[in-house]
């Protein structure tokens, strides 16, 4: 057991070990263990507000842990300065959820950002780099928009474009299949797969849809109330029994998951007399 | 209440450090330092002319009034071009400047950070104190003594328009008792002094209110409304505490 431990640990990019993290007084994670193999594409999934997106801030070193290590590439996050932070990150692509792309400048302007501002490179590049990058999305015609004259769906491609101009080691999607149309969705599916394969790349994906997830993915991590639920492949964890993954891929309103926010009786709220137990 | 405010004065100081920390940095982003030179100083031009040339028509108007009865009108050019060298330029630039600048660059930054803009710099390895910040500190540290000229300059060309072509006081003597009288280092030189001074704390302010902003729309509502009113209480006390020292 401790040597497949080993083994996993050594192919791993990102190696997360007894994450612990409170907010706002809510345990988020309870001493998580977690392996991203490099070269593979790994999905995070798991019900609203479990600390999906708050994962990815830890291993960007946006946020940090109470407690536990967080290495990528071997360098541990939390001890990272900020310059060492900073010569990390321009490893690594980050898609928002909400695109964040910059509103001053064009859509090429956003792509070419990340190039201008540590690449001194011939403008003649950066335009055949970005253009690139921006046919791989779909959206070279659109080079000229300003993000207030895209639609969500042509923003978040675009924040694709940006987080892959500089062909990271590793890509961190938050959420990037929200308001795709079918075609999109599609392409950004098979734009994932091909970066991955093709150059190598690590790909983490926060995402609830696990019809698309199924498709691109090839390994799930399910969390649930800060810990890891479940893991292993799409198919896996499509034919897996426990009850969070029943209830969780089968949508299911009862199980493990309250579907209810923690409330006082409900007759009492609305002013009955409570309801003899 | 004393303690949430020691804390933010607290919290500002730590911020302007690491904004004087992260200038040298935003020095490789000397484009961005001249586009908000540009915004904050040229796209202000408008309402400092006005407001500087309606300041010194009323000057003119006022003083002339008050000189009139002690028989002093030739001195109109003087006690103007002083008034407005020593406080009203640098002091009324600066609540002006807070206004139209100061609450743009809060809203600005603010809604930066509450669409994740400042976040995705983060992750790109920019850093948003060098690339954001500074370039707007440094941009009101050069802004604002020029448009201080400026309305010092429509402000005494109002008072000449009242007092010389309007009232008819002598052109020269409005000319000559002002060149004699005002020092270019003891009065022009401390006006620029306190402009810059003055452009330094409501860019500060300004900054420090969009950075920390909650990242909500009644967030940068306050924040905006906070850039006025702590920039037009800090300015009107630093000037007290400058013009002492600069007596």
């Amino acid at each position: 057991m401790s040597q497949t431990r080993q083994a996993v640990a050594g192919s791993a990019l990102v190696e997360v070990r007894g994450l612990s993290t409170t907010l706002n007084g809510k345990i988020i994670f309870d001493g998580i263990d977690l392996d991203i193999p490099r070269g593979k594409i790994s999905a995070i999934m798991g019900p609203s507000g479990t600390g999906k997106t708050t994962l990815l801030r830890h291993i960007t070193g946006q946020l940090m842990p109470d407690k536990g290590e967080i290495r990528v590439d071997g360098r541990n996050v939390p001890k990272l300065s900020r310059n060492e932070l900073f010569d990390l990150r321009e490893k690594i692509g980050f898609l928002f959820q909400n695109s964040a792309l910059l509103t001053d400048f064009s859509v090429f302007e956003n792509v070419a950002f990340p190039l201008r501002q540590h690449l001194k490179l011939p403008e003649e590049l950066v335009r055949n780099i970005v253009l690139t990058k921006l046919q791989a999305v779909g959206l070279r015609g659109a080079a000229e928009l300003m993000p207030s004259e895209l639609s969500g769906g042509m923003a978040r491609r675009v924040a694709l474009a940006r987080a892959i101009v500089r062909d990271p080691m590793l890509i961190l999607y938050d959420e990037p299949f929200v308001g795709l149309d079918p075609i999109a969705l599609n392409q950004v599916l098979r734009l994932i797969r091909v970066l991955n394969d093709t150059l190598g790349i690590t790909s983490i994906l926060v995402a609830h849809e696990f019809s698309a997830i199924r498709r691109v993915a090839d390994n799930v991590h399910l969390i649930a109330a800060g810990k890891i639920a479940a893991h292993g492949s799409p198919e896996e964890l499509a034919n897996d029994d426990s009850p969070w993954t029943k209830q969780f891929f089968g949508g299911e309103s009862d199980g493990p998951v309250p579907f209810h926010y923690p409330a006082r009786d409900y007759a009492v709220d609305l002013g009955f007399p409570a309801a003899a137990t | 209440m004393i303690g949430d405010s020691l804390a933010q004065v607290g919290a500002c100081g730590l911020f302007l450090l690491g904004i004087l920390a992260a200038i040298p940095k935003s020095l490789r982003h000397i484009k961005e330092t001249i586009r908000q030179i540009w915004f904050v100083g040229a796209m202000s031009l408008v309402i400092i002319m006005t407001c500087g040339l309606f300041v010194g028509m009323v000057l003119g108007l006022q003083l002339y009034y008050v000189l009139s009865i002690f028989g002093g009108t030739a001195a109109l050019g003087t006690v103007v071009s002083l008034a407005l060298y020593r406080e009203l330029g640098p002091v009324v630039t600066a609540l002006l400047f807070a206004g139209r600048a100061g609450t743009s660059i809060t809203a600005e930054i603010g809604l930066m950070r509450a669409t994740d803009q400042l976040a995705a710099m983060e992750m790109m390895a920019v850093d948003p104190m060098a690339y954001v910040a500074a370039p707007r500190f440094l941009a009101g540290i050069v802004a604002m003594p020029l448009l201080a000229c400026v309305f010092n300059a429509l402000g005494i060309f109002g008072a000449h328009l009242v007092g010389v072509t309007w009232l008819g006081l002598d052109n020269g003597t409005f000319w000559s008792n002002m060149t004699s009288s005002v020092d270019v280092w003891k009065d022009v030189v401390n006006g620029v002094w306190k402009s810059c001074a003055f452009g330094a704390v409501v860019a500060l302010i300004a900054v420090f209110q969009g950075y920390t902003t909650p990242p909500t729309s009644e967030g940068v509502a306050y924040a905006t409304t906070r850039t006025v009113v702590f920039s037009s209480i800090v300015v009107l006390a630093l000037d007290f505490v400058m013009t002492a020292f600069l007596m």
